[in-house]
């Protein structure tokens, strides 16, 4: 790895985290998978929602949107149907995306935008302190929920799923090379390819720990079943005594949202040159 | 009886699904290729059982700016439209009922002995247009051609209108319409010919002007948009904005826009956000309650400087108010919405032609001061339809300090090899925007504040500074605003004081005062409402001894703005909030009483 191309994406800046957090590692794995890639910093763009994971939008020097806390999906389509030439990666955690965002998450999926999706899942609201999130386990005790959450967490793997995610794996932030394989491959999948990466929150999530995922994940073998298969993609998302972690399901076969307009096959609208349109046309439709 | 020439006002009303709007607008263009100026204002109240809708037509020989409220022919496809319009009908009217479905009872009984002058004429629609063409959804058509007997419109004229509306469908069509218009022309001719020959309204062809256009506020954003270089256009179907979402994405593919029909205005606005920060010329549309969800992504816009174009057609509310009606109560919520203190520009064009025109503005302001631009416009403006003169305009496109390219960057704007200053701060406050994608100008759009290159800072300098920054616009984009136009007799010592859209009946009030007494006054009428034109509203109101506000809203909102940013209180208030437009006449009445008072 060149470590000069590698410190040329970091900025003046220095990481606000809190020791031990899972955002250092995915940011390094993120680094270091653009460095692969053999992305130029100003050759790709990072759109980030509020919250801790959002907070790397000032460490990484690339151009960068740091939007609404839970609007970056649809900043995102915006972009991407502007520009669908200009690489994207969308970085944000279970609270923005699952919670407040829920709604454009859905519909972000389903439309197929060429764009990976980093989902940093801590299992809680890190920024605000520690309160339940989406993907707070049922019972867990918070300082919006003292006495436990009663509602069951959402599976984002499954929504993907079923929301028509052409790409769906799952990391784990406690194993950055291997995160970074699974980025890599999400990068290079055509379509909208998402990551639910467990991110240990040190400082307000004294359950779901480093030691916890030891012994609650494991590896899936790329033997284990056909990841094109949605109904054992399905099945191996569910799973929740042993949690998988890879590749879950993929699509290869369908078109990407700007594939399907044609309005784009004479390239990127920001291409192309806006001069005064002759609406003369137009104008005569209403004589 | 006298003869009252090209000056009457026609109106169809009949069940949602009888063609009332596409025969509100044939006719419109039928008066238009006679040489005469039409405006059509349409209503279809959601609470009556069947969608009662209606059309209804002023016709003149010079520009209308409003519909009437008297009419002086009701073409009636059922009979809730002669119990629901009998009150708005003349002394010397006509009905025109489909005799075929119902029967009515004599004028005395139905209307009282006031309009004993009132004629009947029942026309069996519905039989004919199944004789004509076996279809009896043509009795509107048929209807047509009743009408035209009666007020005297030559027949050449439609059929031509209609080969052209239907000429890219079967001939059979096209021929099927014409028969139906001849069918009700010949039955009434030959049963009514005398009554009709004695009927007061008439119209005259001047000549056959197929230059102008009959457009509505809606479209003609619509087109204003395709002329200003828009690229991206979002949208959520929401009334009465849905139209323009339908008129653009009707024309995505001729000029290669991408329009996104996305999940909801919060998505709309955060997605036209993304798309101008990518580079693209982008806007989106919606109405009150959609603009609420907006609110957000607005203030996201200021403070990333990334520039937004909304159009909000108002339609009466809190919440979901009356979604088919018209009013002006989103003035105040417009200028301050979102959380924070910003700059943004709110233009309210009140006439077509001003549409066109305020959103090619629009885009410009918005790229060139990298700020929020808001049109505002309300359900009366946005679909109805007025005869006006093809739109000439020629507006530059302007884009300000946009770098697109890499080539296009200068040496001097980079800071170091990578990192660009997005937000250093300038002479007017604005800065040199870079797209992702050009090299050497990396930046962070952030909804943080942030320092120069757009990472977080919550550094006291940096935030005065940025805060500053973004208001020091406002000096020059306050210069570029055209200041307030006033009609009427400028010297007289009545004012009235009007924004966007009530300028229509508003102006046609006038005229019909002018007509009636011979006299004027004075008309203040706001296109470019914020940021204020302050100085020179204190400087034109000393000149008046009588200001009155007119406003389509309950708690005068322009008044207040006036009264919190120049100290002048307007205490006489004309305000209507029934979701219902000003009707000239109402108004004629208003101005002559207070012009006879002095």
């Amino acid at each position: 790895m060149d470590i000069h191309k590698l410190k040329n994406l970091n900025t003046k800046h220095k990481p606000s985290w809190c020791p031990g957090c899972g955002d250092f590692s995915i940011w390094h794995s993120l680094k270091k998978t653009i460095v692969e890639l053999g992305w130029t910093p100003h050759e790709f763009c990072v759109v980030y929602d509020i919250g801790c994971s959002g907070n790397m939008c000032s460490f990484v020097n690339a151009y960068g949107f740091h939007g609404l806390h839970g609007r970056s999906l649809p900043v995102a389509a915006g972009i991407k149907m502007s520009n669908h030439e200009l690489p994207l990666i969308i970085v944000g955690g279970d609270g923005g995306l699952l919670g407040e965002g829920m709604g454009h998450m859905v519909h972000f999926i389903r439309a197929n935008h060429d764009v990976t999706l980093f989902l940093h899942d801590n299992q809680i609201y890190g920024l605000t302190t520690g309160q339940t999130s989406p993907t707070t386990e049922k019972g867990i005790k918070t300082k919006s929920n003292p006495h436990g959450g009663i509602e069951i967490p959402i599976n984002p793997l499954t929504l993907a799923i079923t929301a028509g995610a052409t790409f769906v794996a799952r990391g784990y932030a406690g194993d950055p090379e291997f995160t970074q394989q699974l980025m890599r491959k999400a990068i290079d999948h055509k379509g909208f390819s998402i990551i639910d990466i467990f991110q240990p929150c040190v400082t307000f999530n004294n359950h779901n720990t480093y030691s916890w995922f030891r012994e609650h994940a494991y590896y899936l073998s790329d033997q284990e079943y056909d990841r094109s298969d949605k109904l054992a993609a399905y099945g191996k998302s569910i799973e929740s005594e042993k949690l998988p972690l890879g590749v879950i399901y993929e699509d290869t076969s369908r078109k990407t949202y700007e594939e399907e307009l044609t309005q784009l096959s004479k390239g990127p609208l920001v291409k192309q040159s806006i001069t005064q349109r002759d609406v003369n046309k137009l104008l005569q439709e209403f004589m | 009886m006298r003869t009252v020439v090209n000056k009457f006002t026609w109106k169809i009303g009949g069940e949602a699904g009888f063609g009332v709007n596409s025969s509100g607008l044939l006719f419109s263009k039928y008066i238009t290729r006679n040489g005469l100026f039409a405006f059509e204002y349409s209503e279809y109240p959601s609470l009556i059982r069947g969608g009662h809708q209606t059309s209804q037509i002023t016709i003149d020989s010079v520009p209308v700016f409003s519909e009437h409220f008297t009419v002086d022919v009701l073409l009636a496809l059922n009979k809730a439209s002669v119990e629901l319009h009998k009150n708005e009908l003349s002394k010397n009217s006509a009905i025109i009922y489909d005799s075929a479905q119902f029967s009515l009872s004599t004028p005395q009984e139905l209307l009282g002995n006031k309009s004993s002058n009132v004629l009947f004429i029942g026309v069996p629609l519905t039989e004919l247009a199944i004789k004509a063409a076996n279809l009896n959804i043509l009795r509107n058509t048929v209807g047509i051609g009743a009408s035209l007997a009666l007020l005297g419109g030559e027949l050449d004229l439609l059929f031509k209108l209609i080969e052209e509306e239907f000429g890219k469908k079967d001939q059979s069509v096209i021929d099927m319409n014409c028969l139906a218009i001849q069918s009700g022309y010949d039955f009434v001719r030959s049963q009514f010919g005398g009554v009709c020959d004695a009927f007061m309204y008439k119209m005259q062809k001047v000549d056959e002007n197929e230059n102008r256009m009959v457009i509505s506020g809606n479209e003609a954003l619509g087109v204003g948009a395709i002329k200003g270089g828009v690229q991206f256009y979002a949208g959520y179907p929401m009334t009465p904005s849905s139209t323009l979402l339908g008129y653009m994405a009707a024309k995505q593919y001729d000029y290669d826009i991408v329009v996104k029909h996305a999940e909801d205005e919060i998505a709309v606005c955060n997605m036209t956000v993304g798309a101008s920060f990518a580079g693209a010329r982008a806007m989106c549309a919606t109405s009150g309650g959609g603009f609420a969800l907006m609110e957000e992504g607005i203030g996201l816009a200021a403070i990333t400087e990334t520039p937004l174009t909304i159009v909000e057609v108002q339609r009466p509310g809190p919440a979901t108010g009356l979604p088919t009606w018209t009013d002006q109560g989103d003035l105040r919520f417009v200028i301050h919405a979102s959380q924070g203190e910003f700059l943004r520009v709110v233009i309210a064009p009140g006439d077509m032609h001003e549409c066109y025109v305020a959103i090619q503005k629009a885009l410009n302001l918005a790229e060139k001061y990298q700020l929020p631009v808001i049109v505002m416009s309300d359900k009366w403006l946005s679909e109805s339809h007025a005869t006006v003169e093809t739109f000439t305009d020629e507006i530059p496109i302007e884009r300000g300090k946009l770098i697109l390219k890499s080539e296009d960057m200068q040496t001097s704007l980079k800071y170091s090899t990578d990192l660009f200053s997005r937000y250093m701060t300038t002479n007017d406050g604005v800065s040199p925007r870079t797209i992702p994608g050009v090299e050497g100008g990396i930046f962070l759009a952030n909804s943080d504040e942030h320092e120069e290159h757009g990472y977080t800072s919550e550094d006291s300098d940096v935030r005065i500074e940025q805060v500053d920054k973004r208001m020091m616009k406002l000096h020059h984009v306050l210069k570029e605003l055209a200041e307030p136009i006033i009609y009427g007799d400028e010297g007289s010592s009545i004012l009235l004081v009007g924004w966007g859209s009530t300028k229509g009946p508003i102006l046609e009030a006038m005229k019909l005062v002018e007509i009636e007494i011979d006299s004027s006054v004075a008309f203040i009428h706001f296109v470019n409402v914020w940021p204020f034109p302050k100085e020179f509203v204190k400087e034109k109101f000393e000149k008046y001894r009588r200001i009155i506000l007119v406003e389509n809203n309950s708690q005068g909102q322009l008044g207040g703005l006036i009264a919190q940013m120049t100290s002048c209180h307007i205490h006489e208030k004309w305000l209507k909030y029934d979701g219902r437009p000003f009707w000239p006449e109402e108004l004629k009445q208003k101005i002559i009483d207070v012009i006879e008072m002095k």
